[in-house]
């Protein structure tokens, strides 16, 4: 279907976005890469008055890397964090993930932060960026804050952002150099919504794992740190018998709904496989 | 509602090369702006929520999903069609190759498969067919006739 009628204005500066914010209310939204914002406007799901295009105010977008910490803008686009040589070297996780985000085209257009904003619970930046502890700088008229990704995401599609915020960029502390990562997840096609899938980093040292997270996306309402899993993993030798143990732990950390493929216990299942999966990499 | 505030909006962007000012409508998706205005009808409107691929177009030289975007958000951009770059001679070589290797049955979803071929063809040229097919994921072809598809994009990528 087509969009419903609305308006549009491209903001200038966040001044002029928290004005409008203000002034509109609910019957505004802020239009970033739009690739689930306008999916949503033409399948009706939503019908603001007005759309408030943030693209094209100047130093929300791009990467830095400085003092040991990675600063993504939040209109960064997943394909410019996929071709990264930063995000590579500092970050490989993010590289490792970005692939997984929809199809090409998509990647092109949507932007991390829009990604963040919506709190879609089978996303992949959600999960990576609770795996990472990443720090998300909030913007309002009020002033700026700073929100850890692990408060940020509260339910389905809920976040910690205040009406009138605005998310403005990321803040990933580098994890040194002994440390891994990995991304699996397992989704119907390539570029689906993800059944299931694990965001891991470890540090490996003398062949154990040590500083374990594995946040998962398609779990839950919101990414699911497994902190029993994690707990049941740490500081061992990722072997037959020590991948089990986590697995085994995984039913104190996560509780799917069934989706329309799959049941409770089918994705417990793959989350284990996926566990697996992950530990073997970290520890490879 | 303030004056700004307007439904329809001045709107200039460059389409296949040549500058374009209309006022358009904030809702209207750039595909159906490309579409109906222009009559640029090479690119086709499939599911409308961005899973299709048939919509693909370039936008600043980066293939997007013409109906995930509103044509107002093209304000300043540059903006290539299938007619756009099959005229300037880009895809002739793959053009050629689906011809040959029978890469397309109605022919619904062959734009938007050329136009992202492309993009993997001059970012990778070293892409396997496992590549082609992930790149390719987003377009979806209902005639199910992958496999050719794979081997003309496979056949340019081997030149």
């Amino acid at each position: 279907m087509k969009a419903p009628p609305l308006a549009y204005i491209r903001a200038r500066s966040l001044a002029e976005v928290f004005t409008l914010l203000e002034t509109h209310g609910d019957n505004a939204k802020v239009l970033a890469g739009g690739q689930s914002l306008i999916a949503a406007l033409n399948m009706r799901l939503s019908a603001p008055e007005l759309l408030i295009d943030i693209t094209r105010i100047k130093d929300l977008s791009g990467i830095e890397v400085r003092n040991g910490t990675v600063r993504i803008g939040a209109l960064t686009t997943h394909a410019e964090i996929e071709r990264s040589p930063e995000i590579r070297k500092f970050l490989p996780l993010l590289a490792q993930a970005a692939p997984h985000i929809a199809h090409p085209a998509i990647r092109n257009a949507g932007t991390i932060g829009g990604s963040l904003a919506l709190a879609d619970p089978a996303a992949e930046w959600p999960a990576c960026c609770v795996a990472l502890d990443a720090q998300f700088g909030v913007a309002g008229k009020v002033g700026t804050r700073r929100v850890a990704a692990r408060d940020f995401f509260k339910g389905l599609y809920a976040t910690a952002l205040r009406p009138n915020e605005v998310l403005t960029h990321i803040e990933i502390t580098v994890p040194g150099p002994e440390y891994r990562s990995a991304f699996v997840e397992l989704a119907q096609r390539r570029g689906d919504y993800a059944i299931a899938g694990v965001a891991a980093v470890a540090k490996r040292a003398g062949g154990t794992l040590t500083d374990l997270r594995l946040a998962f996306l398609g779990m839950g309402q919101a990414p699911v740190l497994a902190r029993s899993a994690m707990a049941a993993m740490e500081g061992k030798r990722a072997a037959a018998d020590t991948i089990a143990a986590a697995s085994e732990a995984l039913s104190r950390d996560l509780d799917p709904a069934p989706d329309l493929y799959s049941s409770a216990a089918t994705k417990l299942h793959l989350a284990r496989v996926l566990t697996g999966r992950a530990l073997a990499a970290l520890a490879a | 509602m303030s004056p700004i505030m307007e439904q329809a909006l001045e709107t200039t962007l460059t389409v296949n090369g040549t500058p374009v000012t209309r006022r358009i409508p904030a809702r209207q998706h750039l595909i159906d702006f490309l579409r109906e205005e222009l009559g640029l009808t090479g690119s086709h409107v499939g599911c409308e929520h961005g899973v299709c691929g048939t919509c693909t177009v370039r936008v600043d030289g980066k293939i997007v999903r013409g109906c995930l975007m509103l044509a107002v958000q093209a304000d300043g951009r540059r903006v290539d069609t299938i007619e756009g770059l099959s005229d300037s001679g880009e895809l002739a070589e793959l053009q050629e190759a689906f011809h040959r290797r029978n890469a397309l049955q109605c022919g619904f979803c062959t734009p938007g498969m050329l136009i992202a071929a492309q993009e993997l063809i001059a970012n990778e040229p070293g892409a396997s067919r496992e590549r082609i097919r992930e790149h390719l994921s987003g377009n979806y072809c209902r005639c199910t006739g992958y496999q050719a598809i794979v081997d003309a994009i496979e056949d340019v990528l081997k030149k």
